[in-house]
């Protein structure tokens, strides 16, 4: 089922010799990322307004098995480096996800917010946590996925591009982790 | 894994199925906004310790090159400047991230790279060069060295070889692991390496962060016989050297050395080291540019206590590959001068380096000047490429590495002698 999914994918995603536009070749990823930059799914992030050059780095990286995730892997396989700009491109057109309907544990964001300041998580993925060129956009992202990165991030089980984001969570604990992703997954 | 998977089969079957209009309501009462209160202080070893909370420095973070080599007519060649009577072309193209080189005994240049896995050789044969993947699922791969035709590969924490490489290009086998007792940290894990004339390899070590205190495995270069055995610390207090030489007439050890961040837009400026003895510290973290004690961890110390650069390279310029100029295509006034690639900065509003300069000694080994040699790779305070490292060919004309385009170049002196295609 699995493997017959993949290649159902691939098979879409990387016709790019066919007149498909961009939004087309890209339906099969929004099904698990979300239709409108919202992703529902488990542990699989949001992908709306991210920023481009950072989407280029990550599908880069998962063509080139740098990041390891293996359905990802799967459909960045045959892509070409104009079909990972174009994906990219696209990707940051979609609109921005939006925060939970609740408005959250108030002692809980008043920790993190502390946490933020502390880290100057800010001073690369900007006040607002939209991000900026190869720094990600954090702002309403899935407090799953969130809380996974990072951790992965901490004990360098997933590979930044660079190194800072392993460097910068060196002294951050697993609580004060999920107590940024609820935050970040919050933002208003 | 097995879960994230079933999810993800889930999703697709609903491809085009709902919309997630829920998630998009908007709440009736918006939390406050954050009280503006002071910031707890910053752990230890945080990169962020001493960044101001201005708007000014809220404008500067790492620069990160775009991960896609350009395509030859892509490459910023026509822009770049060297002085009259040189020339530059392009050597080779669609190596990403590529940066250190090192050449073959057969012309064979080897090209490592810090954001991808992978080695490279630009290999010359009939005339005609072709870029090759040489090795690939490596680890930070950045360091390349060569020594009677072996190839030394410095991963973030290992150092393999592969024999006989120039006679197995088309089918090169694994590299072999020489060494791997080095510290795994990401913060300047990422490794130059080179074969002194005393026949053993040097590596650096560099601080597991922007300006920490650390154990004995961190803050140093040392080197190893090319076996792997023997390690020996040559040079403390070394923040993060990517690039080093020996003077070809003194057998001197000089060293580029990268300045902490955030101390101010212009101090400290990066370093370029000599090593008279074994073991010489070079103040790291304590003390800077060989007269700024460090506002953190200087206190108890004196910059008195260590070895001063010979050479300032300018505030934030990330000064990396470096090699003395032996050749005998250039003018007599690079002879023994040491040519040093400044990748350039991002912790300054106005960015500095993003060229390759020369630096031009006085007889008793310190420094008299330093000019530019090669510019055009700043445009509007924006990087169009980014040098890395610089290579002496045995001809005399020199190589340039550019991780930003994934290129080298290549840069003559006289009448343009284009080199073979």
């Amino acid at each position: 089922m699995r493997k017959t999914t993949a290649a159902l994918l691939l098979a879409l995603i990387a016709s790019s010799g066919r007149a498909e536009t961009i939004a087309e070749r890209a339906a099969p990823c929004l099904a698990c990322h979300g239709e409108k930059g919202q992703s529902e799914t488990e542990n699989i992030p949001s992908l709306g307004a991210q920023q481009a050059p950072y989407a280029l780095i990550q599908l880069f990286m998962f063509r080139e098995k740098l990041r390891t995730f293996e359905p990802m892997n799967e459909m960045a396989k045959a892509l070409t480096d104009d079909d990972l700009r174009a994906f990219s491109d696209f990707i940051a057109t979609l609109p921005k996800p939006s925060p939970p309907a609740d408005a959250g544990d108030p002692a809980r964001l008043q920790r993190a917010r502390a946490l933020v300041q502390q880290h100057h998580c800010d001073s690369c993925h900007n006040a607002d946590f939209s991000g900026r060129d190869n720094v990600p956009r954090l702002a309403d992202q899935r407090e799953d996925y969130l809380a996974r990165t990072m951790r992965e991030y901490k004990d360098n089980s997933r590979h930044g591009y660079d190194g800072t984001m392993a460097e910068v969570l060196q002294p951050v604990t697993p609580e004060q982790i999920d107590d940024l992703a609820y935050f970040f997954a919050r933002l208003r | 894994m097995i879960i994230r998977s079933r999810n993800l089969s889930l999703a697709v079957a609903f491809i085009g199925a709902f919309t997630f209009g829920a998630a998009a309501e908007q709440p009736a009462n918006p939390p406050q906004p954050a009280a503006q209160t002071a910031a707890p202080a910053l752990p230890p070893g945080s990169p962020m310790i001493g960044r101001p909370a201005s708007e000014a420095a809220a404008k500067l973070a790492p620069v990160a090159p775009p991960p896609i080599a350009a395509a030859v007519d892509k490459l910023p060649t026509a822009k770049l400047k060297v002085p009259p009577g040189f020339n530059i072309e392009v050597y080779a193209a669609g190596m990403a991230n590529a940066r250190s080189l090192a050449e073959g005994d057969k012309g064979t240049v080897f090209v490592g790279s810090r954001q991808v896995d992978k080695v490279y050789a630009i290999v010359n044969k009939d005339g005609k060069r072709t870029v090759k993947v040489l090795a690939s699922g490596l680890y930070r791969p950045n360091g390349v060295a060569f020594r009677d035709g072996t190839l030394y590969i410095a991963e973030l924490s290992k150092i393999s070889k592969i024999e006989h490489v120039e006679d197995n290009l088309d089918n090169p086998p694994k590299p072999t692991v020489i060494y791997d007792n080095l510290p795994k940290d990401e913060a300047h894990g990422w490794k130059f390496i080179a074969i002194g004339p005393d026949n053993k390899l040097y590596v650096p070590v560099g601080q597991p962060g922007n300006n920490v205190l650390h154990d004995d495995a961190h803050g140093q270069i040392r080197r190893i016989n090319l076996d792997g055995t023997g390690a020996e610390v040559v040079a403390l207090g070394v923040r993060n050297s990517v690039g080093f030489d020996w003077n070809p007439e003194t057998k001197q050890l000089y060293f580029t050395d990268n300045g902490r961040d955030w101390m101010s837009e212009d101090v400290p400026q990066d370093e370029l080291n000599r090593v008279t003895k074994t073991g010489e510290d070079f103040g790291a973290p304590y003390c800077y540019q060989g007269n700024i004690s460090d506002p953190e961890f200087g206190w108890g110390h004196s910059c008195s206590e260590f070895t001063a650069p010979v050479g300032l390279m300018g505030p934030h310029s990330a000064s990396l590959g470096m090699r003395f100029y032996t050749g005998k295509m250039f003018p007599k006034d690079y002879k023994n001068a040491i040519i040093v690639a400044r990748h350039g900065s991002w912790n300054r509003s106005q960015k500095v380096g993003g060229d390759v300069v020369v630096v031009k000694l006085n007889k008793d080994g310190t420094v008299k000047s330093m000019e530019p040699f090669l510019t055009g790779f700043l445009e509007d305070n924006k990087y169009v490429g980014r040098p890395v490292d610089v290579l002496q060919m045995k001809d005399g004309s020199l190589l340039v590495s550019d991780d930003w385009n994934g290129a080298v170049y290549r840069i003559t002196y006289g009448k343009s002698k284009v080199a073979a295609q």
